[in-house]
């Protein structure tokens, strides 16, 4: 079924990969299988925190298809992201993500006094 | 067996499929397999703001284990039809 997105040379078109843990990683998809096991050259994950963006290169990739949730062409004519969103380095967008998770984790501490069951 | 056939019988209706991790993506519903595993063409994502990285992605495989609900036109389906062949399953089994 997916033996149409191996023909994705002719543009270099790049694959999204989102996985269960949240992640997104792009890439040349050179492989897969019935599981979605999937197999990305020049893979990268894109981390988005608020407005900014940041792709991290990590190389040739094998994914288990069990943690994948969608396997995604990106089409090169249309734009990527949002145009307003703001490219920034590794360093800047880990400490973003830093924040956010300390803002999730009090959000949650305030929440835990209401007793959800 | 049922579903599978059944959503082979959907093939080229426009549908929306919302995963377990809340995203909602509305496309063309391009091919199934034994798995439930779905093909859109044509997708775009039903909360657009809240999931940014999906803007330029038009076909797309979902992984049938992340699905939760596939949203169909109401007269896309023949109820009466897929009420029968659901009783003929369950007296075969």
């Amino acid at each position: 079924m997916l033996a149409s997105a191996l023909d994705d040379d002719d543009d270099v078109g790049k694959t999204l990969v989102l996985l269960r843990d949240g992640r997104k990683l792009m890439g040349t998809l050179r492989s897969f299988d019935q599981f979605a096991n999937a197999v990305l050259e020049g893979a990268c994950e894109r981390v988005i925190v608020g407005e900014q963006y940041c792709d991290i290169p990590l190389g040739l990739y094998v994914i288990r298809g069990e943690n994948v949730v969608l396997i995604g062409d990106l089409d090169t004519e249309r734009e990527e992201l949002p145009p307003h969103m703001i490219r920034v380095s590794e360093t800047e967008i880990k400490r973003a993500q830093k924040v956010e998770r300390e803002l999730r984790g009090t959000m949650r501490k305030r929440m835990e006094f209401l007793d959800f069951d | 067996m049922l579903f599978f056939s059944y959503f082979k019988d959907l093939v080229g209706q426009e549908v929306t499929v919302e995963l377990k991790n809340d995203l909602a993506i509305r496309g063309t519903l391009h091919s199934v397999d034994q798995y439930l595993n779905i093909k859109l063409e044509n997708t775009r994502v039903v909360d657009q703001d809240k999931f940014p990285h999906m803007l330029s992605v038009r076909n797309c495989f979902i992984r049938g284990s992340v699905v939760r609900y596939v949203q169909l036109p109401p007269d896309g389906v023949d109820v009466d039809l897929l009420h029968d062949a659901a009783r003929r399953e369950a007296r075969g089994a």
